[in-house]
Parts: structure tokens; C-alpha cells; sequence
């Protein structure tokens, strides 16, 4: 049996310093660069065996860089000491069971994957997790070469919250591209879109539905395909809630991209798209029907396995092009939280502290599981050197980095904003009017912000 | 009137029985209960404050045409979802009850779809509607049909998951008339048959009226299992296109566990629990009056 021991640093004393990380905070926000920059110094007797003997839980959602933290994680119980307990739920049912942990007061586990675009309003609000800078700045804490400095400015954005605190640390950054059939385009002397108006052009070029061949995917299904409108939205350098809070969804550009997107998906998209998550796009892609599809970087590793994919070594893989105003990619993010009613604040740290490190972000890029949300990944000669995917995947992963937004808006009630929106954007791909149906969904979604910011 | 010491004996042993299945009761059904209708009494949402709101989230409820229309959706799914596995249960039944060879290896067959998993189901009946790759459209085009949109359309979404909930459940209602069958008398069918009766008349007139008590049976079971049916909707349609497949179970998934509107959804739970009883007791009587007509 396990003794559960008190940390050293536990919530209370982690609270009762927060007046002194007040002052950090106004520094640090919202990008904590002088944070970042304030890692101590390196040193050779960093005690990783601190927690030894301790145990803790860990919850993360089911994907492959979840797979490779299992599969390291005996490294991690090897040089701490520390028994860790992993729970890889999907990420639906991660996601419930984290709230409805949290508001239980008693979670079975003390670290856990949070996903910033679904859950950082809403955990932020709720107090749920630790904020870390404390542990951060304490050189007994944080490993010298940990350098959280590292870490691309999108992913500290993503990873602080709005008053300043960090209560994740940045661990996968999730850029919206353009996988393109490079065979299709070549076979139509198509060149690769650069802007939503060669897009839709292309799109019409391509599509043959005589001969199964369809011009354009994305999500149709309600929920899923909200993060379409708004990374279009971006083209028009606009947001569907802005700074001060207030809906911006029923302006010229919401409508514009809201059009665009009908443009595309009733009528170059393949028959039932209107009910197609990222999964039907991507087994339609794979199949070599689909000219172009817009989605979610991380699909790279299933698009080039011949098990998978008849589509091997003819994927393309480009930006989001650009809008009439502005290019920017729709940007999503995970991080790992710590429990803020965790007794276990130090080995749960310590645990997220390794998880986030440099040579598991180099994983993640080598088994082109993801995005790292470090910058040093990119440039890790051993992870460049074991890529399982297409160079021109990691230079557009680089390129979207430089031009990345974050796609959702960061409220609260941001699963109502997909699911209210969603279902107005299926709609007219059945033939719906954008503007009437964003003017309807506006007002559907207005009390539930309003009250959400109350 | 006096009690004897033998007779408060007697209610220490009643009680000894009694008292630990009603703290049971209590705490795993009438607790839930209450605390459900608490909740739906206030405005409650996952970090945020409590506050109380009375009946305010019932009258949400009226007026808010996504939850009316997903009632409508959830009564017709189940009329569809009752009267198609009924139909051809009953069918199966008869066929089943008469011999013939291999008739044993062929009902176990028949009931396989019964004994899988729904989930894993779901996954791959979604595998078949897709529209371009799914094995149905094909099978369809091999005898000169058009494809189908299947679950990915608002138009066809519903009659394709009562496919699927017919293709699983037949086979429970084909067991509950089969063991009917099989408790009938042999007499009226030779006096029929003595009289001349061709067999859709026997079958009109005697089989069916002397069954009906089992059709019922399985008639309430079907309603029950529609009416809250779950898992089949939700892996493949998640509610979708739009809310064309949007049920009251959906409808109260998404408040609960993806909007963790707390209040709001015990409200839809309450009035779902209405309702069920409602349609419960109402085939209940339904199908005493037929035992006793």
C-alpha cells in the first residue's frame, strides 16, 4: 500500500502566496514572456526523486500523443519514483468526466489534459485547476533545462488565463490546414489555392461527381462544423465575440465566411456531408474522392499509412488560404492541468513538468502525433531525422505557426456557441440563408453569453 | 387494542426485514428523485452559483421549440420503432413456431442481433450508411436502386435508425410471441380447421386474439426501450444532421453533460419521467382490457 503524504506545496500554500504572483501576474500576462524568461538557471542537482514513493492519477483524452506518454511513462516512474495511475478516455466522455469530477470536489485524478478552445473559459471560471507560475519560478520545482521560455507565444496565449494565471502547461497546438489530392489537381492542371476566392474556383475545377470525384470537404455535422465558419471568419480578420465580450456573428464578415462556407459544402461536397464529422471527411479523403479537405493538422499519420490511405505520397499539405483582408490558421490547443483540490500538487506538477518536456515534444513531432507546442521540437535533429510524415507537413505546421489564431472564442459557454451555430450552418447547407440563420442563431446564443458573464 | 410481547416480537423481525430495503430505496431511488426535482427548481450551472428559479425552468421548457420538437421526434422514432419490430416479430413468430428443418439453428441465428453490443453495433451500421462507401448503397445499386443519404440526410435520418433498431430488436419481440405461441391450445386450431377455416383466417381469428396478451408484453417492452433509446442515436448521429435526430434523450444529453445546464436538465428529466409513465400506464390498461375483452 501507497502512504498518501502531504506535499510540501500544498492549495493552501500555494493561495496564500497569491498576493505576491498578483504583482508577476500583471507582468506575465497574458503572454508571461518574463515569466518564461525567469526559469532558473541551470544546474546538475535538480532532486527528481523529491516525490519518491508518491502516487498519483492521470487523465488524459484518447489520441496518439496520449499513447506516447503511456507508452514513456515507466521513464517518468523511473526517474521520480512517482507511480502514476493513467486513466486515456475518449474525448467526449474525458471531457464529462473531468467536469463532473471537479464539481464533485473529489477528482480521482491530479493531473489531467484540458482542451484550451472547449474548456479553458469554463475551468478558469471554476477555480479548477492549479496555477503553476509559483512552481515555475521555484528552481527546487522546475528542472533547469525545462525552459519554459521554449514554448511558442500562441501556446503561453492559450495556456494563461485572461487574469494572468497559468493553470496549464502547453502541450499540443492544433493549426487548421488545407490537405489537397496533389494527383487530382495535377490531372485538371490545377494549381494549389492560395486565396478563399481560388479555393472555391479550384473546388468547382475538380469537382466531378459523375466520376465519384467531389471538390471540396469539411465538417458538415452541427458542433464540428462551427471551427470551419470561424477559421474562414478569420480571412476577414473578424471573431464571432470580440475582446469586450459582444457577438460579432451577424456582421458583413460572419456572413461572408458563413457563405463561403455554404458555397463549398452544398455544392462541391459529397452527398451526406451535411452528417460528416472529421472522420467521414477523412475516410473519403483517404479514398482519393476528395479534392481538397480542410481540417485539423494532425491527420498526416493515418493519410500516409497504405493501410489506411489510397491517397499515399499524393497528399499535399498546405495553409489555410488566404481571405479578402487577412491570412491567418485556425488555431487549437491542449495543456496539462493540475487539480487545484489535489493533495498531490508537487508530484502531479512534477509529472506534467516531464510530460511537457523537450525530448516528449520531439516525440510528438517524429510520430507526427500532433503539433508541439514548443519551438525546439521543430528544429530537433533526432525528431527531423525519425519523421513518419512528409516534410511539407512540418513546414506548413511552421508556416501556420507564424499566422495562427485561435479559432473558437474563449467563453464559457463555448460548447453552446458550437452547438447553436453548428446546427445554423447545417442548415444552410441544405439551403438555408447565412444571414437570417447567423441573425437567428445570434439571438438564440445572446442570454446564454450575457449570462455566462454575469 | 393491546399489544402482546409476542406480537412487538413479530414487528422486530418485519422490521429487520424491511428496514434494509428501504434505506436501499431511499437512497438509490427516492433520494435521486428528490434531489432531482430540487435541482430542476433552480438555475444551476457547473461554476457558477445555485439560485433558485422555481418553476421558471419548466416554463423554459414550453417555450422552447427545440425541446417541443424533439418530443414530436422521440413519439414518432417510437411509433416507428414499435410497429416495425412488432410487425415482423410477430411474422417471425409464426414461421418459428412451425417445424421445419434446421428451424433451431435458424432461430438462433435469427436472435444474434439481440445479443450484440449497441455501441459496437452503432459503429458499424454508421460504417454501412456512409454514402459513398458504405456497403448499403451498394448493395442497393445491385438491384438497379438509386443510393441513399441514409442517417446523412434530415429526410431519410429517422426511418434509417429504426432500421437499426428493428434489425436489433426483432428478435426479442419474434421470442416473447414465439413463447405465446407455444402456451396456446392445439383445440380451436382443429376445430377451425374442421369447420374449414383457411389459415389467414385462423390466424386473424384465433391465433391473434389468444396471443395478443404476449404482443402486448413485448409492445410495452418496445415502447419502454424507444422511448429512452440512447446509444444506437448517438453514436451514429449524435442528434444530427442539424437536430433532425435530435431526441428527448439527446436533447437532455446535450444540456447535462455538454452544457452542464444542471437545472434545465433535471427540469427534462422530470417531464420525461412524465411522460413515460404516462405511455406505460396507459398500455398497461390498454392490455389488461384486451386479457379480459
Amino acid at each position: 500500500m501507497v502512504h498518501r503524504q502531504r506535499p510540501e506545496y500544498s492549495r493552501r500554500d500555494v493561495l496564500r502566496s497569491g498576493a505576491a504572483l498578483a504583482a508577476a501576474a500583471a507582468i506575465a500576462a497574458p503572454g508571461s514572456r518574463a515569466l518564461a524568461q525567469g526559469t532558473p538557471a541551470a544546474g546538475s542537482d535538480f532532486d527528481w526523486q523529491r516525490y519518491a514513493g508518491e502516487e498519483i492519477g492521470v487523465l488524459l483524452a484518447l489520441s496518439p500523443r496520449s499513447d506516447l506518454l503511456v507508452e514513456h511513462q515507466p521513464e517518468f516512474e523511473e526517474l521520480t519514483g512517482i507511480r502514476v495511475n493513467t486513466d486515456v478516455v475518449p474525448e467526449q466522455q474525458q471531457r464529462q468526466k473531468q467536469v463532473i469530477e471537479f464539481t464533485s470536489g473529489n477528482p480521482s485524478f491530479d493531473v489531467t489534459a484540458v482542451s484550451w478552445h472547449v474548456q479553458k473559459g469554463l475551468f478558469g471560471k471554476g477555480g479548477f485547476l492549479l496555477d503553476v507560475r509559483e512552481f515555475l519560478e521555484d528552481p527546487a520545482m522546475t528542472a533547469p533545462d525545462y525552459d519554459f521560455a521554449d514554448f511558442s507565444q500562441a501556446a503561453i496565449n492559450f495556456a494563461t488565463q485572461p487574469d494572468g494565471r497559468i493553470d496549464t502547461l502547453p502541450y499540443n497546438i492544433d493549426y487548421w490546414i488545407l490537405y489537397w489530392n496533389t494527383e487530382l489537381f495535377e490531372q485538371k492542371g490545377v494549381a494549389f489555392p492560395q486565396t478563399f476566392d481560388e479555393m472555391v474556383a479550384a473546388a468547382e475545377a475538380l469537382n466531378d461527381p459523375g466520376n465519384g470525384i467531389y471538390g471540396f470537404a469539411a465538417r458538415g455535422l452541427k458542433n464540428a462544423n462551427t471551427p470551419v465558419w470561424t477559421s474562414f471568419m478569420q480571412g476577414w480578420d473578424a471573431v464571432p465575440v470580440d475582446d469586450q465580450g459582444q457577438l460579432r456573428t451577424t456582421e458583413e464578415p460572419a456572413v461572408a465566411a458563413a457563405t463561403l462556407y455554404q458555397t463549398l459544402l452544398a455544392n462541391y461536397a459529397p452527398p451526406g456531408v451535411v452528417g460528416f464529422n472529421w472522420n467521414e471527411c477523412q475516410t473519403s479523403f483517404a479514398q482519393g474522392t476528395v479534392a481538397m479537405w480542410f481540417d485539423g493538422i494532425g491527420f498526416a499519420t493515418p493519410l500516409e499509412d497504405p493501410e489506411q490511405s489510397l491517397v499515399v505520397g499524393k497528399v499535399g499539405y498546405g495553409l489555410q488560404p488566404a481571405g479578402p483582408i487577412a491570412q491567418h490558421s485556425g488555431t487549437f490547443g491542449d495543456g496539462l492541468g493540475i487539480s487545484a483540490q489535489s493533495d498531490k500538487h508537487g508530484p502531479a506538477y512534477f509529472y506534467a513538468q516531464w510530460a511537457t518536456n523537450k525530448q516528449n515534444q520531439a516525440r510528438v513531432l517524429a510520430a507526427g502525433a500532433g503539433a508541439p507546442a514548443r519551438n525546439s521540437a521543430y528544429t530537433d535533429p533526432e525528431a527531423l531525422a525519425n519523421l513518419t510524415v512528409p516534410q511539407e507537413w512540418v513546414d506548413t505546421l511552421i508556416a501556420s505557426g507564424e499566422i495562427g489564431l485561435p479559432s473558437l472564442p474563449q467563453i464559457v459557454p463555448v460548447t453552446e456557441f458550437r452547438d447553436i451555430f453548428g446546427i445554423a450552418l447545417t442548415n444552410m447547407i441544405t439551403g438555408a440563408d447565412p444571414a437570417q440563420e447567423l441573425a437567428a442563431a445570434t439571438e438564440q446564443f445572446r442570454p446564454i453569453l450575457e449570462q455566462s458573464q454575469q | 387494542m393491546r399489544r402482546t410481547g409476542s406480537s412487538y416480537r413479530r414487528r422486530d423481525k418485519y422490521l429487520r426485514f424491511v428496514v434494509p430495503a428501504l434505506l436501499v430505496i431511499v437512497a438509490v431511488i427516492i433520494f435521486p428523485w428528490v434531489f432531482t426535482v430540487f435541482m430542476s427548481l433552480h438555475d444551476w450551472q457547473v461554476a457558477s452559483p445555485r439560485r433558485w428559479v422555481g418553476l421558471a425552468n419548466y416554463a423554459n421548457l414550453l417555450e422552447d421549440e427545440r425541446f417541443r420538437a424533439a418530443i414530436g421526434r422521440t413519439f414518432v422514432y417510437t411509433l416507428l420503432a414499435v410497429v416495425f419490430p412488432v410487425v415482423i416479430g410477430v411474422a417471425a413468430a409464426v414461421v418459428f413456431h412451425r417445424e421445419f428443418p434446421l428451424r433451431g439453428l435458424l432461430r438462433s441465428i435469427y436472435i444474434l442481433p439481440m445479443v450484440a453490443t449497441p455501441v459496437a453495433i452503432a459503429l458499424v451500421w454508421t460504417m454501412m450508411f456512409h454514402p459513398q462507401l458504405g456497403v448499403l448503397n451498394y448493395l442497393l445499386s445491385l438491384v438497379g436502386l438509386p443510393p441513399s443519404l441514409w442517417v446523412y440526410s434530415p429526410q431519410t435520418v429517422i426511418p434509417s435508425l429504426v432500421l437499426v433498431e428493428t434489425w436489433q430488436w426483432t428478435p426479442l419481440v419474434m421470442l416473447i410471441v414465439l413463447g405465446g405461441l407455444a402456451a396456446l391450445p392445439v383445440e380451436p386450431m382443429e376445430s377451425a380447421v374442421i369447420d374449414g377455416a383457411g389459415a389467414w383466417q385462423i390466424f386473424r381469428d384465433i391465433t391473434l386474439p389468444l396471443v395478443m396478451p404476449f404482443v402486448m408484453v413485448a409492445v410495452v417492452l418496445r415502447t419502454i426501450d424507444a422511448l429512452k433509446a440512447f446509444d444506437t442515436i448517438f453514436t451514429i448521429t449524435q442528434g444530427g444532421p442539424g437536430v433532425a435526430s435530435e431526441t428527448i434523450n439527446i436533447y437532455l444529453y446535450l444540456q447535462a453533460f455538454s452544457f452542464f445546464r444542471i437545472g434545465h436538465a433535471s427540469a427534462v428529466v422530470i417531464v420525461f419521467f412524465v411522460i413515460i409513465v404516462a405511455c406505460s400506464l396507459s398500455l398497461l390498461a390498454l392490455r389488461q382490457r384486451l386479457r379480459w375483452a
